[in-house]
C-alpha cells in the first residue's frame, strides 16, 4: 500500500468546468446555515437590548418571546446541523477520495431538512410557537412547528446514512487502513447523533404531534423533559464533535504545526461516543418527579466526560506550540507571538479554546448539583452557553467557513480585513456578554425575561449595570456577525475566481497509526455506549411509566 | 500506544481533577446529606384548586419551622406573599395550575421547577430576617417576567 492510500488527502481537480457535486451539496448546506445564523443573529441583539430594559421601537413582550424562540432555534439547531452536514460531505470528499453516495439519499436529506426548517420557522415568526427551542409541555405550539422540527431531524438521518454508507464502502476498498482522522471523528459525530435524536423523535412522534393535533387529549411534561434532555445534552457533543474535528485536523497545519498525538485524538472522540448519552439528567437537578439516586449516577457520568475535553486542551495546544516552535521559538511562552493572529481560521479557534475554558468551568459548576441550585434557569446559564455552543462551535464554524468557502467556491475570500477583525469582536462581546449573565445569574437574575425591572424590586435593581454591560457585549457580537455575514455574502458574489487551494489535513508529529486499531471498531463503542444508556436510562424511565400520572391539556399562552 | 510524558503527566492531573470533583460530591453527600434535590409525588393537573393538599395555601406555622403551600400559574403565585421565620426550616411544597413554572428566591438557593402533575417540595432555612422576591424563572407565557412573590422572613430582629 502507497503512503497516499493511508491517509488521503486533498484530491486534485480535473476539470473546474462546473462545480462537482460534494462542492455544490456542501455549499446548498453551508448557505442555509449562514442565512439561518444572520437571521439569529439580529433577533439576539434585540434580545440583549430588552434585557437591560432600553426601550426600543417595536419592543413588545411578545415579540422579545417570539424571537428568543427564533433564535434559538435558528441557532441551536439549524445553523449548527446545516453547518455539520456540509462539513461532513467536505469531510468525505477530502479524506475518503470519494464522493458522498448515494446523491438521491443526500438530496433528499437536504430538501427534507430545509422544507422542516421552513415549516418550524414560518410557524415561529407567524406568532403560533413562541414555546422557546425547548419547547417544554404543556406549552403548546401550532402542529407545524413540531412537524417541521421532525423533518429536520429526518433530513438529518438522510445525511448520516450517506455518512456511513460512504465509510462502509471506502472500508471495503481499504480493509486494513487507519480511519483519516477528521473522519474518525465525523463518524463519532453521527453516532452521537444517532442515538441523541431517539430522544427527541420519540418526544416528537409519540407525544408532541399526536398531542398538537387533539389526537390526545393530555401530555406527561416530566416524560417530555426526560426525553428531550436525554436528547439534550449529546445534542451538545453533536455540536462539538465537528468543532474538534477542526481543532485537531486542520489547526495544526495553519498554526505551521503537527498534531501533537493521533492516538490520543482517536481516543477522545470514541470516549464521546460511550459518554455522551448517558447524562441527561444534569440538566433535570431541580425537577420533580425523578429520584435522587438517578440524578446522582448521571451526576458522575457528567464529571467523567470532561475528561476527553481535558486531553483536547492540552493536544491542541500542544499542537500550535509546535507551530510556534518551527517560526523559531525557544522560549517558554514566545512561540504564542509567532502564531498566525492574523489568520481568520487560526484566531477563531484560539480565541474559541479561551472562552470554552471559562465556560467548561461554569460547566463544571452547573454539573455539580449544591451549585446548580443557585444558578438553575438563571442568566447564568445563557452566559455559560454562550462560550460554549456560542463560541466554542460557533466561532470555529465561522473561522471554518472562511477557510472552507473559497475552497468548495473557487472564489477568493472577500473583505478579508473583516474577517480579520471578526474573530477579536465576538472575542470582547462574547466576555462582555457571558461575564455579565454569569454575574447576575449569580444574583438571581432568571434567564429569558423580556424585561428585568419586577416592579422596582430592590434586589433586581442590582442586575442593572450589569444588564446593560451585557447589552454593549450584544452589540459587539451583532455587528461581528454582520461582518462574517458581508464576508460570506461578499465572497459568493464578488469574490475573484481562482483554482481553489487544496484543504491540507495536519500531519501527526509521532509516528503515525498505519493500521486499523481498535479505535476503528465503531460497531463495538456503539454498542457499549447503549449498554450505558440503557443502565441509565432504563430503570427510571421503566419506573415512571409504571407510577400513576396524570396528563396535562395544553396551553399557549402567547 | 505512544504518548508523550508531558500528555501522561497532564491526563493524570486531569483525572486527579476529575475525581476530586467527584469527591467532593460524595463528601456533602456522606457528611451533611446532601442530595440532589428531588420529591416523587403526582396530583391531577386539572383539579388542584379542590385537592386536599393545595386547600390550605401559604404558611403553616409549626413549632420547629412551617410548611407553605404554593400554587404557581399564569402569571402569579397564590399566595403573593409568604411570611415564615428566620433560623426554622421551611418546607416549600409547590405544584402547578397550567403550564411548567420556576420558583426561584432570589439571593438563596431556594428554587425548584414547578411542572403541572408533580408536586415539588424542598426544605430549607432562612438565616436573615428580610423581604426577599420570588421569581419565576421557567418560561411560562407572554407575562412570563412578571411572575413574581414576596418572601418575608422574620426574625427576632429586623
Amino acid at each position: 500500500m502507497t503512503r497516499a492510500d493511508r491517509r488521503p488527502r486533498e484530491v486534485p481537480t480535473a476539470s473546474r468546468a462546473g462545480p462537482r457535486f460534494t462542492e455544490k451539496l456542501a455549499q446548498a448546506h453551508l448557505w442555509v446555515a449562514v442565512l439561518a445564523f444572520g437571521i439569529a443573529s439580529a433577533m439576539a441583539l434585540m434580545q440583549a437590548l430588552s434585557r437591560a430594559s432600553l426601550d426600543l421601537p417595536w419592543r413588545t413582550a411578545g415579540m422579545y418571546y417570539l424571537s428568543v424562540t427564533a433564535h434559538g432555534v435558528l441557532m441551536a439547531l439549524v445553523f449548527t446541523t446545516f453547518f455539520i452536514m456540509a462539513f461532513g460531505y467536505v469531510v468525505v470528499s477530502r479524506t475518503l477520495s470519494r464522493e458522498p453516495a448515494p446523491r438521491v439519499l443526500a438530496w433528499t436529506g437536504y430538501w427534507l431538512a430545509l422544507t422542516g426548517t421552513l415549516a418550524t420557522t414560518g410557524t415561529i415568526l407567524s406568532g403560533k410557537a413562541s414555546v422557546l427551542y425547548t419547547f417544554y409541555p404543556p406549552l403548546m405550539a401550532h402542529p407545524l412547528f413540531y412537524i417541521g422540527l421532525a423533518l429536520v431531524v429526518v433530513g438529518s438521518w438522510c445525511w448520516s446514512a450517506v455518512m456511513l454508507l460512504s465509510y462502509r464502502a471506502w472500508r471495503r476498498a481499504n480493509p486494513d487502513a487507519p480511519t483519516p482522522l477528521a473522519m474518525h471523528g465525523m463518524i463519532a459525530t453521527v453516532i452521537v447523533w444517532l442515538i441523541a435524536t431517539v430522544g427527541v423523535a420519540a418526544e416528537d412522534l409519540i407525544q408532541l404531534i399526536p398531542w398538537s393535533l387533539g389526537l390526545v387529549p393530555t401530555i406527561d411534561p416530566v416524560l417530555a423533559r426526560m426525553l428531550f434532555w436525554y436528547f439534550g445534552h449529546p445534542l451538545v457533543y453533536f455540536w462539538l464533535l465537528p468543532a474538534y474535528v477542526i481543532w485537531y485536523t486542520l489547526l495544526p497545519r495553519v498554526a505551521g504545526g503537527k498534531l501533537f498525538s493521533d492516538p490520543l485524538a482517536r481516543l477522545v472522540f470514541v470516549l464521546f461516543i460511550l459518554l455522551s448519552a448517558p447524562v441527561g439528567f444534569h440538566h433535570q437537578f431541580m425537577d420533580p418527579g425523578v429520584s435522587a439516586g438517578w440524578k446522582m449516577v448521571h451526576t458522575f457520568l457528567t464529571f467523567a466526560i470532561l475528561f476527553p475535553s481535558f486531553i483536547t486542551a492540552f493536544t491542541v495546544t500542544a499542537s500550535m506550540e509546535v507551530g510556534g516552535r518551527a517560526k523559531g521559538a525557544t522560549g517558554l511562552f514566545d512561540w504564542i507571538a509567532k502564531l498566525p493572529w492574523r489568520d481568520p481560521l487560526f484566531s477563531s479557534i484560539a480565541l474559541s479554546m479561551i472562552l470554552f475554558a471559562i465556560g467548561g468551568i461554569g460547566g463544571a459548576i452547573n454539573a455539580s448539583f449544591g451549585m446548580n441550585a443557585v444558578v438553575h434557569n438563571t442568566a447564568f446559564i445563557q452566559g455559560h452557553f454562550h462560550l460554549t455552543v456560542g463560541s466554542a462551535v460557533a466561532l470555529t464554524f465561522m473561522g471554518a467557513a472562511y477557510y472552507l468557502l473559497p475552497r468548495l467556491s473557487g472564489r477568493e475570500l472577500e473583505l478579508g480585513l473583516l474577517a480579520r477583525v471578526q474573530p477579536y469582536l465576538w472575542f470582547v462581546g462574547m466576555m462582555l456578554f457571558s461575564i455579565s449573565n454569569h454575574m447576575t445569574g449569580l444574583m438571581g437574575m432568571p434567564r429569558r425575561i423580556y424585561d428585568a425591572s419586577y416592579g422596582g424590586s430592590a434586589a433586581a435593581a442590582a442586575w442593572r449595570g450589569l444588564t446593560g454591560i451585557s447589552a454593549v457585549g450584544g452589540v459587539f457580537l451583532f455587528v461581528s456577525a454582520g461582518f462574517f455575514m458581508l464576508v460570506m455574502i461578499g465572497t459568493a458574489l464578488a469574490g475573484r475566481r481562482r483554482e481553489p487551494e487544496p484543504i491540507l489535513w495536519a500531519e501527526p508529529l509521532s509516528p503515525e497509526i498505519t493500521r486499523r486499531t481498535v479505535f476503528d471498531r465503531y460497531a463495538l463503542w456503539t454498542a457499549i455506549a447503549i449498554l450505558l444508556v440503557i443502565v441509565a436510562y432504563a430503570y427510571p424511565l421503566w419506573a415512571h411509566l409504571r407510577m400513576a400520572r396524570f396528563g396535562s391539556p395544553g396551553f399557549s399562552p402567547f | 500506544m505512544n504518548v508523550s510524558f508531558y500528555e501522561k503527566l497532564w491526563m493524570w492531573a486531569s483525572g486527579a481533577l476529575i475525581i476530586a470533583f467527584v469527591t467532593t460530591i460524595l463528601v456533602g453527600l456522606a457528611g451533611s446529606a446532601l442530595q440532589p434535590p428531588s420529591h416523587v409525588e403526582t396530583i391531577d393537573p386539572t383539579k388542584v384548586w379542590s385537592d386536599g393538599r393545595f386547600q390550605h395555601r401559604g404558611a403553616t406555622l409549626t413549632p420547629d419551622g412551617a410548611t407553605v403551600v404554593i400554587i404557581a400559574m399564569m402569571f402569579a403565585y397564590q399566595p403573593a406573599e409568604i411570611h415564615v421565620a428566620a433560623g426554622k426550616p421551611v418546607t416549600f411544597r409547590l405544584t402547578s395550575a397550567d403550564v411548567t413554572h420556576g420558583f426561584s428566591i432570589v439571593g438563596t438557593n431556594g428554587n425548584t421547577m414547578v411542572v403541572p402533575g408533580y408536586i415539588s417540595q424542598f426544605t430549607t432555612v432562612f438565616h436573615t430576617p428580610g423581604e426577599y422576591l420570588v421569581v419565576c424563572n421557567e418560561y411560562c407565557g407572554l407575562s412570563h417576567h412578571l411572575m413574581s412573590a414576596k418572601l418575608i422572613v422574620e426574625g427576632a430582629q429586623p
